[in-house]
């Protein structure tokens, strides 16, 4: 630890920390653009000058480390005059377009020419102009106002491990860019729009939209992966306008995957607004007491439930008490039929949490490919291996963004790591031998009461909810297996979008609840529209099963209700009232809305013998894969560009 | 960028001098390499094209062969002037303008390219694609001011006529020796020795 004193405040840092960080923790406000502390550090802006003690000019706090007894100043005239001069620097060849830059409100360089700047420039030369580059459907970019910070290159490089981007050039003539023209290949370049710190990246579908201070914000949780990223919604008139990341360490630092970030579009589209009645083989519009009435007729006999991937915590607990008030086992919510039991719930979650893949000095990934699968959650990978983390896989050869060898399921890759780490794909437990799967993954993982390293990587943000809920087939029920062909007389479909609607028999009476009119949907007999992870107040459950709540920023389209608040009304007219009135009253209802979980028992899974079958490619569409990301134009374009990368650039 | 080639390999030669580049550079940092790689593309593209550039498609063979991003050459590529990154003449004519060439008369070397080689002016490469015309800084030649660097030969001590001569040699594919365009012996004084001339 060094003892400096920041303007005459003595604090004490960590040797090797910098000046800037010294000054931070002393409470000092220190301008900058290119230095970030999620990145290496540039030097390159100059903004954070300040003035030390003998030192004959000033430093730039961000690369100068501490020393012992330094006295360091953050406002003196030397300072002011040498921010002002850097600010007259950087401003010559800004362009003075802040009207119509989407920045405008929320730029940095904004914020700190007013705070540091000097009242005018005495530049009156040409100013310099840079031709827009096309980096894909997602990022806009007016490389004029670019002030060469370099942190998206950094951000590309480090981060994303995707080194695409580069300065090319010189002096006046050097430009940010990929050099050839093309879409940046990563699902995390959303970040880039965020890390900007000026108007030269910018959200291509936020483009000319809004105004920050025009905007409500809403906290909410990401769904469309498993990662369980903290989200801001931003809405303007019950519009959602777009979705930005909350910082949260233990989670996703500050990044969102692009799917999260992007697919909100897919919410104003394809939505199921009222209800719908199937009458003479065709779904015609109905009221919400017809369909309750029809509900009623219909959903008797041998009836049975399946559970979406996106489904709130509230609504999966309104089903489940549902069917069991109807005295119903016939649950489930694997609709892939994975081999997951939920008896243990350590064979269900990423146990080591997504933190501790840092603390992790070997990972084994198996059937899964974390980097389209959960971007976050693979950028965190990628930073342990930049710290000494080694990384194999079992499956197909693929770019992890990181070193990572291929190994088979016999490896001995883990053997005598101190903390081994398996990463095991919920997609590879859908397989005939996934149960052997499983068994095998928590065997090499070989979890002890320290440190279990078994980690299941779920797909989607509902799923961990819907097994914590035991929302699974009772001793005596049916799993969606056997509810398929006629195996059950009335299915409840809640927001399941996850299995081909074909499978289910010709006679069965199928309820369809959710908010996009999807397969499932076009197959249902009644269709009662619910709220999408936007529209409600819900508790969400991450791979790692940790519980967050979301809330609503903006209220369901047409006549579509919160899904708890569909069950409950259907309950009373199924003549099984349930015992809630309220959100509140609901989530008083189990114990997991307390956050009170059973410990996870380390109980190794029965082993079975393994098929030696090879592992599938992961879905190469990482932009499409619930109804909310095929309903969005701009998923859609994402996905046509990474098809054809050459027409993107055109 | 219709000028681009769709493939590259580095012949013999290359390979050779590759071949001793790369062991110089500690192992896992082969990426150092990536300067001299890029000249041995450009003196290949001059040996087999007659044109010394360096191309879109080479760059991403050196960046394959360094084990590094192609972004990575593509930003050392533009940011040094000395790797040409547009189709080039046979002839690289590069005129010193700075001052002490200036002062010299580098402005009537610059004349005689333009008239000699039919040349519009700096970037400008001649219609037969015998010359491209380039400004440069300092060379370190000002002793023998003005001068004009030819690929990478010096030629000193020049004016307009003997620019003109100059160029029209290499019109007729003759190859002038490099150094003092007056017969100055090195950088002594013009016309022979003035100082320490007895004893």
């Amino acid at each position: 630890m060094a003892k400096v004193t920041v303007d005459g405040i003595e604090v004490e840092i960590p040797n090797g920390a910098s000046v800037l960080q010294a000054c931070e923790a002393a409470g000092k406000e220190i301008p900058r653009f290119c230095y970030h502390e999620r990145l290496s550090v540039a030097g390159n802006c100059r903004m954070c000058l300040v003035e030390v003690e003998k030192a004959p000019k000033p430093v730039a706090s961000c690369a100068y480390p501490v020393m012992e007894g330094m006295k360091i100043f953050t406002d003196t005239a030397m300072v002011r005059n040498a921010r002002r001069g850097v600010m007259e620097f950087l401003l010559i060849n800004h362009p003075l377009d802040c009207p119509i830059c989407d920045q405008g409100g929320e730029c940095d360089l904004q914020d700190q020419a007013v705070a540091y700047g000097k009242d005018s420039s005495r530049f009156d030369e040409q100013k310099r102009s840079v031709k827009d580059k096309n980096i894909g459907p997602l990022i806009k970019t007016v490389m004029t106002r670019c002030i060469q910070c370099t942190r998206c290159i950094r951000f590309a490089t480090e981060v994303a491990g995707v080194p695409e981007l580069g300065a090319t050039g010189r002096g006046e003539t050097m430009e940010v860019g990929t050099y050839v023209e093309k879409a940046l290949s990563s699902e995390l370049s959303g970040n880039l729009i965020d890390i900007c710190p000026v108007g030269a990246l910018t959200s291509r579908p936020y483009a000319f939209v809004s105004r920050p201070w025009e905007l409500q914000k809403t906290d909410s949780i990401d769904v469309l992966d498993a990662t369980g990223t903290p989200i801001r919604i931003d809405t303007r008139g019950g519009e959602v306008l777009r979705i930005l990341p909350r910082q949260d360490e233990a989670i996703n630092e500050e990044w969102l995957a692009d799917r999260g970030r992007f697919s909100f579009d897919g919410l104003k589209r394809r939505r199921l607004d009222r209800p719908w009645i199937r009458r003479n083989g065709k779904l015609v519009a109905a009221t919400w007491p017809e369909a309750f009435s029809a509900i009623a007729a219909n959903f008797k006999g041998r009836i049975g439930a399946v559970v979406g991937d996106t489904v709130d915590a509230e609504a999966i607990f309104a089903l489940k008490s549902l069917m069991t008030a109807l005295g119903s086992e016939n649950l489930d919510c694997r609709q892939q039929g994975e081999a997951i039991t939920g008896e243990h719930r350590a064979h269900h979650l990423f146990n080591t949490a997504i933190a501790g893949i840092e603390a992790a000095d070997r990972l084994l990934i198996i059937g899964s490919n974390p980097r389209l699968e959960a971007p976050v959650i693979n950028a965190r990978i990628r930073k342990a291996t930049l710290a000494g983390l080694k990384v194999a896989y079992v499956g197909p050869a693929t770019d992890l963004t990181y070193a990572a060898t291929q190994v088979g399921l016999d490896t001995d890759f883990l053997t005598g790591a101190e903390r081994p780490m398996v990463i095991l794909g919920r997609a590879a437990l859908a397989r005939p031998d996934g149960a052997a799967l499983l068994a095998h993954a928590w065997a090499l993982a070989n979890p002890t009461p320290e440190w279990n390293g078994f980690n299941l990587l779920h797909s989607f943000g509902g799923q961990v909810a819907a097994l914590e809920l035991g929302f699974l087939p009772g001793p005596r029920g049916l799993n969606l297996a056997a509810m398929m062909g006629g195996g059950v007389d009335a299915l409840w479909l809640l927001g399941a979008d996850g299995f081909d609607p074909a499978r289910i028999g010709q006679n069965t009476f199928v309820i369809y609840q959710g908010h996009h009119g999807d397969a499932a949907a076009a197959r249902a007999d009644i269709i009662l529209p619910g709220a999408a992870y936007t529209e409600k107040d819900a508790t969400w459950l991450n791979t790692e099963g940790r519980m967050q709540r979301g809330w609503a920023a903006v209220l369901p389209p047409g006549e579509a209700r919160e899904d708890w608040k569909i069950i409950r009304a259907a309950s009373a007219i199924l003549g099984k009232p349930l015992p809630f009135d309220t959100i509140e009253a609901l989530r008083g209802k189990h114990p997991l809305f307390a956050g009170i979980v059973p410990e996870a028992a380390l109980e190794a899974p029965p082993p079975a013998p393994l098929s030696g079958e090879a592992f599938a490619a992961a879905p190469g569409n990482y932009w499409q894969v619930d109804p909310i990301t095929r309903a969005s134009e701009t998923m859609a374009e994402c996905a046509r560009s990474a098809a054809t990368p050459a027409l993107a650039a055109e | 960028m219709s000028d681009e080639p769709t493939s590259f390999a580095f012949d013999a030669e290359a390979e050779a001098a590759i071949a001793k580049i790369i062991p110089r550079y500690p192992e896992g940092k082969q990426a150092s390499a990536v300067i001299p790689l890029l000249y041995q593309v450009q003196y290949q593209m001059g040996r087999q094209t007659g044109s010394a550039w360096v191309p879109r498609i080479a760059m991403d063979v050196v960046a394959e062969r360094l084990g590094m991003a192609p972004i990575r050459v593509y930003e050392v590529a533009s940011f040094y002037f000395m790797f040409n990154l547009k189709k080039m003449g046979r002839y690289h004519l590069q005129v010193c303008g700075t001052t002490p060439c200036w002062l010299r008369g580098s402005d009537e070397v610059l004349r005689a390219c333009r008239d000699a080689g039919g040349l519009k002016g700096y970037g400008d490469s001649s219609a037969d694609g015998l010359f491209t015309l380039s400004e440069v800084e300092c060379m370190g030649a000002c002793v023998n001011a003005p001068m004009l660097c030819i690929d990478e030969d010096y030629h000193e001590d020049l004016n307009y006529e003997r620019t003109v001569a100059l160029i029209e040699a290499l019109k007729r594919g003759e190859r002038p020796a490099p150094g003092s365009s007056i017969g100055r012996q090195t950088s002594a004084p013009e016309g022979g020795p003035i100082v320490l001339v007895e004893g």
